[in-house]
């Protein structure tokens, strides 16, 4: 897929700028559904909001960090209910309503990618970054996962590396490893420390 | 259907880029289709039917269309295939023509946190006889058809083990063409890493979300 970002026509620009056929596209489409009334422009704002402000990795972190630090919740997630789980400190809807949640450990480490379109988990780890949407991603994760972790500086050593492909409704979280050096660090000082990219698996997390 | 959508395992593509600080939207048209899609779809369409929209381009015009302008493309198309615009009203706005309002929006702004947060599970609470079991052993049937189906081609005719049973979903197949729920079972199954990819492989396992209408015992 390209990369059709139009960053020289940003919203910053004033009426006169040039507009691209995919802008004037987009601002016919609102602007029909808003005239017929199936669309309330401020809804739009709502719907964006959201995404940027209440979802994100820093929800996915929290798990994580609750995970290392309560054995009972970690048992929830990986043989319980991670869905509820995950909803019970707050994150739950649209693309998260089915969870399955992945324990890496130093015999195996687990990589979720969506082949076939985007599937991500949105409520723990926001909106998928252009990377994973991408088609080197989506075509390389499930045939050459090494090569791939290798490019985002990642090494595993001797664990198996099983992929995940979210083919269905199920949506993934990896539970990465916590590092060594944390003990005795809050959920808090752990969830600082907990990145996007070791939620998908393709990095670990390290202690700085 | 085989499009260009299906990548696992096409080679070609290059390395994986990452961009460093990436914001969520990179444009604001980007946030005005993804946001237009949210808040046009609810009770129009569902999601097997938007993917199968965005999916099923030519593949050269997949290949070169960036992730929200696969949304837009999309958004057009379902909106005037089932009727809530006309292809003429779309061009029409594009030459800045005004319409009369026919409706009232079906989400307003108060609505949308709860919307979001309730989302809206594929899981069918039906009783459904599971046809395998884990640890079974399982071939995934070599079927290719034109329409949606979320059987990915590099697992076609493969043998895996069915990891776990997820429990009873829709059953996109049917879904995306208004042939109602189909419920059934859904497994994790895991084709080991050589069985995909020969002596390319490197080594490990793929798991794969399956339903039952994909796979045959082995």
């Amino acid at each position: 897929m390209a990369h059709d970002h139009d960053h020289h026509h940003d919203h910053h620009h004033g009426e006169f700028s040039e507009l691209s056929e995919t802008e004037l596209r987009v601002r016919a489409l609102e602007s029909l559904l808003t005239d017929k009334g199936y669309v309330d422009p401020a809804t739009l704002d709502a719907l964006v909001q959201y995404h940027e402000e209440k979802i994100g990795p820093r929800n996915g972190a929290q798990v994580v960090a609750k995970a290392w630090t309560d054995p009972d919740y970690k048992e929830w997630l990986l043989n319980g209910d991670a869905s509820a789980a995950i909803a019970s400190v707050g994150f739950e809807g649209r693309q998260g309503e089915d969870m399955v949640v992945l324990e890496n450990t130093s015999e195996v480490h687990n990589m979720v990618v969506c082949t076939l379109c985007s599937c991500y988990p949105w409520p723990v780890l926001g909106l998928p970054p252009v990377w994973y949407k991408s088609a080197p991603y989506r075509s390389r994760a499930v045939s050459e996962p090494r090569s791939v972790l290798e490019e985002f500086g990642t090494d595993v050593g001797d664990a198996e590396v099983r992929v995940w492909d979210s083919t269905a409704e199920l949506r993934y979280l990896v539970l990465p490893m916590r590092p060594d050096g944390t003990d005795g660090w809050t959920p808090d000082q752990l969830a600082e420390i907990v990145t996007r990219n070791s939620m998908i698996g393709t990095e670990v997390v390290k202690a700085p | 259907m085989n499009g260009a959508h299906d990548m696992g395992g096409t080679h070609g593509f290059g390395p994986v880029v990452q961009e460093i600080d990436e914001p969520n939207f990179h444009a604001r048209w980007e946030e005005r289709a993804f946001a237009l899609t949210l808040a046009s779809g609810a009770g129009k369409w569902n999601l097997d039917m938007s993917r199968f929209a965005r999916e099923n381009a030519p593949p050269a015009d997949y290949l070169a269309r960036s992730y929200y302008q696969m949304w837009l493309y999309g958004l057009e198309k379902l909106l005037v295939e089932n009727d809530v615009v006309t292809a003429n009203e779309v061009d029409g706005a594009r030459r800045g023509e005004r319409f009369e309002p026919v409706t009232a929006p079906g989400l307003t702004p108060d609505k949308v946190d709860r919307a979001m947060r309730s989302g809206g599970s594929a899981r069918v609470d039906e009783d459904v006889a599971p046809m395998f079991a884990a640890g079974q052993s399982v071939r995934a049937n070599v079927d290719a058809p034109p329409t949606h189906t979320r059987c990915p081609a590099y697992v076609r005719g493969r043998r895996g083990v069915i990891d776990c049973d997820h429990g009873v979903f829709i059953f996109p197949d049917a879904h995306a063409h208004g042939l109602g729920k189909k419920p059934q079972h859904i497994y994790a199954v895991r084709f080991e890493a050589e069985e995909l990819w020969g002596s390319a492989n490197q080594g490990g396992a793929v798991y794969v979300d399956l339903w039952d209408d994909y796979l045959s015992p082995a």
